[in-house]
């Protein structure tokens, strides 16, 4: 079907294969919905996040409208096109350097004040642009109306009501969009106060006359440099260095005619303009204490409030364990007649029969001892951030993490690496700073994830006794502490501190929470799970060709030193490749499965404090890779190994010469 | 004028931000959340008792670190 051709002589969509390719680029503020409208028209693709920076990397889908497939991309969630941090520099980069035929500016109808700011600061990119109302149902009960007609005459683009999550509007939203695209029409400079439009507007002349045509508008790029943005500063400096005295000149007239720093008027500036719209078109009546606030009242109280939180984590591994000791053990039965089948029909000696059955038993430890544990943690987990608990943590975790030189945000990496260390230091990335990004990720993997739990049950919890499984993860968390306190004091670096939204309590859509869970599960999937299955497959080579022996001597000089039989060597090169791994070869090593027939109870302690900490797993290691670089991951493994040795040696001295 | 830091305004009064003593990085990072010169924030949680301070302002809430509080400049409206 041709779509009709909107009448405006502007138009040059003559070419139809060209606009087959029209982008429509999703940008707004973190929990406007943006997300939930994209997987609307694009299917589940991305991750719906009631918490800032769930989406950092943008995601593209298509969507159908008048019977035509277009592109559309879903941009993470920004505050404004400032370049704070990596979510913004994700969404300015794209809207500044690739095709964008429209933007649609999802908007959180029950914030308009604030969310204005950031659609004033888009329509200066001088691209087709449609705002999408959304949660009207929201707004409405917070007492909030607003006159839509009126705030399209004075933003000067189409503004459409949708209600995300009930699907309404949607449809609308894109045939709109559709028609701003097709039109090509670019939203109108709105004026504001007078003096600083007329230093904008000279500034504009200078742009004009110095500089080629480029891919920002001179507008833009004016507003940009009167607010110090780092990266068009950084573009005049390289491309026009000759500008920079110039430009400082009007940033000074900005700032003596208004007593602050330019960049402070500007933004100033497009506050007032947004508030004095936001007033003009809506009305609010008087909110009233919700039970949202009642609720917060409690939870985040200075005292109630940790109450709380100590319960709600309570429950919250309870429930995982319970399901996890139900699922684990039936699965591993089930990998155990996989591989004895395997045996049999390779033979155990023959090389494939070996490979065979090492790696069944790798695909089996993913399945039948980690995700047990992982998939009703996550679970649990995305339900928490669904609900809106997870900022909630934060706040009350902030003080706590001062003293280690971090902030609230960065207990959540280190809450989820008690499922798995892999999305753990994948989630570091809501971090602002490289240092903070460092010191949470060395954190997060100190957490003994739900492989290593295995063993703190297995043996410490099984034969030292329960109270001592708990003794150990209160004894990691004041050596987690303690380790954090070093590296903040050596890596010595204002942190940014936190700020971030608290968002209201909402149900969480089952769809969001599936989709999150299955995103971080995949993390754990895609890296660990293959690296766990050479893991094993190596493993059953290095028994095969009788290395075992070898690998123990080697260690030797390690294992003496912690009073350990010479035998559990390689059970602890190889929880480096598989961390619930050191357990079942700990009984293959020592060719039994009762372990206090060959060790005392100061050998068991000794090793499980040192499979604890030491040295993180592979697919950990694979992902600090891509998170803290090469030296990061040195540093890392080297810390990990030398805080493991040092502890084991000091439990097993404690152990032996004072008890 | 009644004027002081955020992290010293006790629990449920309204304030109107002065300015904010810190740099354009600082500044930025409080913009996004419409924190600037001329913004009314309604003070949820006071900082005085330690920990974090939460704030109410445009229909939401937010979460400010005690460091940053400090630098924020407020004057006690009502």
């Amino acid at each position: 079907m041709k779509p009709s051709v909107h009448s405006d002589k502007t138009h040059k969509w003559d070419d139809l294969d060209d606009f087959r390719h029209a982008q429509f680029v999703l940008v707004g503020q973190p929990n406007c919905g943006k997300s939930t409208i994209f997987n609307e028209v694009a299917g589940y693709r991305s991750i719906t996040g009631n918490f800032p920076g769930a989406t950092v990397e943008y995601t593209r889908g298509h969507v159908n409208v008048l019977n035509n497939t277009y592109d559309v991309v879903d941009l993470p969630g920004t505050y404004s096109l400032s370049t704070t941090d990596q979510a913004e520099r994700v969404s300015q980069r794209y809207l500044l350097t690739q095709r964008v035929d429209v933007i649609i500016n999802v908007v959180d109808a029950s914030i308009l004040s604030r969310s204005l700011e950031l659609t004033l600061q888009l329509m200066e990119l001088e691209i087709p642009m449609i705002l999408c109302l959304n949660m009207m149902d929201e707004a409405e009960r917070k007492g909030i109306h607003i006159n839509t007609v009126q705030l399209s005459e004075l933003l000067g683009i189409p503004v459409i009501e949708t209600i995300a999550s009930k699907g309404r509007g949607i449809k609308q939203l894109f045939v709109e969009a559709l028609k701003t695209a097709r039109n090509r029409q670019k939203p109108k400079h709105i004026q504001g106060n007078r003096d600083v439009e007329r230093v904008i507007a000279g500034l504009i002349r200078v742009l004009k006359k110095e500089i080629k045509p480029s891919a920002y508008s001179v507008h833009l790029l004016a507003t940009k440099l009167l607010e110090k943005d780092p990266f068009f500063v950084g573009f005049i400096k390289s491309a026009y260095p000759g500008l920079a005295g110039k430009i400082l000149e009007f940033r000074k007239k900005l700032s003596r005619s208004h007593g602050r720093s330019s960049d402070e008027v500007i933004s100033f500036e497009r506050h007032a303009l947004s508030m004095s719209i936001f007033e003009k078109v809506a009305t609010v009546s008087k909110p009233r204490i919700s039970w949202q606030d009642r609720m917060d009242r409690v939870l985040m109280h200075n005292i109630w409030g940790y109450v709380c939180l100590v319960l709600v984590l309570l429950v919250f591994f309870n429930l995982v364990f319970g399901v996890g000791r139900f699922l684990e053990l039936p699965l591993i039965g089930l990998f155990d007649r996989l591989s004895g089948l395997a045996e049999n029909l390779l033979g155990a000696d023959t090389l494939p029969g070996v490979i065979v059955t090492g790696s069944i038993e790798g695909i089996g430890g993913g399945i039948a001892i980690v995700l047990p544990y992982l998939l009703p943690f996550l679970l649990g987990l995305s339900f928490l951030e669904d609900i809106g608990y997870l900022p909630r943590i934060a706040f009350l975790m902030d003080s706590f993490m001062h003293k280690i030189g971090l902030h609230g945000t960065a207990v959540i990496p280190a809450v989820l690496g008690y499922g798995c260390n892999v999305p753990a230091v994948m989630a570091t990335r809501i971090l602002d700073s490289p240092r903070d990004r460092f010191i949470a990720a060395l954190i997060s993997t100190m957490v003994p994830c739900s492989a290593r739990m295995t063993i703190i049950f297995g043996l410490a919890g099984y034969y030292l006794g329960g109270m001592v499984a708990f003794g150990l993860y209160m004894f990691n968390l004041v050596v987690i502490a303690f380790s954090g306190w070093i590296f903040s004091r050596i890596l010595k670096e204002a942190t940014p501190g936190m700020m971030m939204e608290i968002p209201a309590y909402h149900l969480p859509r089952i769809q969001s929470v599936l989709k999150k869970t299955w995103f971080r599960t995949k993390d754990f999937i895609v890296i660990a799970w293959p690296l766990l299955i050479a893991g094993s497959a190596v493993l059953a080579l290095t028994e095969y060709f009788h290395l075992t022996g070898h690998i123990n001597q080697a260690l030797q000089p390690l294992t003496a030193m912690l009073g350990l039989p010479t035998e559990v060597g390689t059970t602890l090169i190889f929880g480096v490749l598989r961390k619930e791994l050191s357990m079942l070869m700990l009984f293959q090593a020592l060719g039994t499965t009762d372990m206090s027939t060959v060790m005392s109870n100061a050998q068991m302690l000794v090793f499980t404090v040192f499979v604890v900490f030491y040295i993180p797993c592979v697919a950990t290691i694979g992902v600090l890779f891509k998170q803290v670089k090469l030296k990061g991951v040195i540093l890392i493994t080297f810390y990990t190994f030398l805080i493991a040795t040092v502890l084991a040696l000091i439990i097993r001295i404690f152990a032996e010469y004072v008890l | 004028m009644d004027v002081l830091s955020l992290d010293l305004v006790e629990a449920d009064q309204r304030v109107g931000v002065i300015r904010v003593a810190g740099g354009r990085g600082l500044r930025q990072r409080l913009n996004k959340m419409g924190i600037h010169s001329g913004s009314n924030l309604l003070v949820k949680r006071s900082g005085i008792i330690g920990g974090p301070i939460l704030v109410h302002l445009q229909g939401v809430d937010v979460a400010i670190g005690r460091g940053m509080a400090r630098k924020i400049i407020v004057e006690r409206i009502k």
